[in-house]
């Protein structure tokens, strides 16, 4: 079968970072009459996910600036994507990278970090990924000389690299026809970058930021910004609109996505689907929406401790 | 019969930050009640009408989630402590 577009030849496996697909939900938007919704698959990236592109930006522009050398041990806080893609950068260009992140994170994450070479720090999971954070800071205090530490919640590079790169690649896959925006806010970097570039079109374009609907949630990878470390790149005159969304919303709908439109995704690419679905059936005939696929739904997979006998 | 439970971080709101509470009852249900009442709101986070929702861990003593055991019967004896885990850490 012919395929659409160029096969690409990549010199090295960074170059695959970017220019990802976007689908348009034909099923999810018969929910929708008149109203276009599309979904970027950000989960094409090398890593799996949407965070290749923060993390790649991060380490290139340090990398650039002389924070970063081989001489130094990469250090962050992650429950996972970034840093799978830290991991894999760290061994495409030769960085040593170590992770700290809750132990209640799924075994896939932490087996596929590992998998590229990278150490492991486990945080109290009860402490969730604000324990993570803090436990990173102790460590980069106690020896500061050996670390880089990107700090993906308050580094510009993160937005920057959705500004260069996810914004950019909308307005092109699009064009003229985008009307609204959704994105989850983790370390907001999606919902910032995307955002700012996506605010410089000639037309308006409504951005709306998802959050999950409580502090206590499933939705791995977004915050609930009202009860967290807000994140220092976070600028909350950004988003036009905040929209809650609850797990169990969140949870459906990707099973839902993955059933209907052959796309297995995540959680809070559930969510981000669930939020654009909310604002599209809110619109006149004409509306388009545009929202992320964070990652894939088979990342959650593998059995965490608690799930070894259980199906939900 | 007096239980300890450990509270996450997203739920010390309701428990005036305190990290772990001390409740009583026979079984896990009874527990979760106690604490509903004297810190209430926190059991809504936890239970949906079919049970404990599907992103929420409750353990026994830090071994066995309570799925596998009797669920929200699961018997409990003083000295026991209960966990409540987020199935996620949130953040990425």
């Amino acid at each position: 079968m012919l395929s659409p577009v160029p096969a690409r030849r990549l010199s090295d496996i960074t170059e695959a970072v970017g220019a990802t697909p976007l689908v348009r939900l034909r099923q999810i938007e018969k929910d929708c009459p008149g109203v276009e919704l599309w979904l970027k698959l950000e989960y094409q990236n090398p890593g799996g996910s949407v965070k290749d592109r923060p993390a790649l930006q991060m380490m290139r522009d340090a990398i650039a600036d002389g924070r970063l050398t081989t001489d130094k041990v990469l250090i962050d806080s992650t429950s996972g994507n970034t840093g799978v893609a830290y991991s894999l950068f760290g061994a495409a260009l030769g960085v040593r990278v170590q992770l700290v992140m809750p132990s209640n994170v799924s075994q896939a994450r932490k087996d596929i970090t590992r998998a590229y070479g990278t150490d492991l720090v486990f945080s109290d999971p009860m402490e969730g990924s604000d324990g993570a954070i803090r436990l990173v800071r102790e460590m980069v205090a106690g020896a500061p000389e050996r670390y880089f530490y990107p700090d993906q919640y308050g580094n510009p590079s993160n937005p920057k690299a959705h500004y260069l790169g996810t914004g950019r690649e909308i307005l092109e896959q699009v064009g003229e026809r985008i009307t609204h925006f959704v994105a989850g806010l983790g370390t907001t970097g999606t919902m910032m970058g995307t955002t700012r570039r996506l605010k410089e079109h000639i037309r308006p374009i409504h951005c709306v930021a998802v959050e999950p609907a409580d502090a206590m949630h499933g939705l791995e990878g977004l915050k609930h910004l009202a009860s967290s470390l807000v994140p220092a790149i976070y600028d909350p005159a950004v988003p036009d609109e905040t929209l809650p969304v609850t797990t169990e919303d969140g949870w459906d709908m990707a099973d839902r996505v993955a059933r209907e439109e052959g796309l297995l995704i995540g959680h809070s690419a559930g969510a981000n689907v669930f939020g654009a679905l909310t604002v599209a059936r809110r619109l006149e005939r004409g509306g388009c929406v545009v929202t992320i696929a964070c990652d894939r739904g088979d990342r959650y997979f593998a059995p965490m401790r608690w799930e070894k006998n259980h199906v939900w | 019969m007096t239980i300890k439970v450990r509270v996450p971080t997203p739920l010390r709101t309701f428990t005036a930050g305190l990290d772990e509470v001390e409740a009583e009852g026979a079984t896990v249900r009874d527990v979760l009640a106690h604490v509903e009442a004297r810190y209430p709101g926190i059991q809504a986070r936890l239970l949906d009408e079919k049970g404990v929702r599907r992103f929420v861990n409750i353990f026994l003593n830090e071994e066995e989630d309570i799925r596998f055991l009797d669920g929200l019967d699961t018997a409990v004896r003083s000295g026991d402590a209960l966990q409540i885990v987020p199935a996620i850490a949130g953040g990425r």
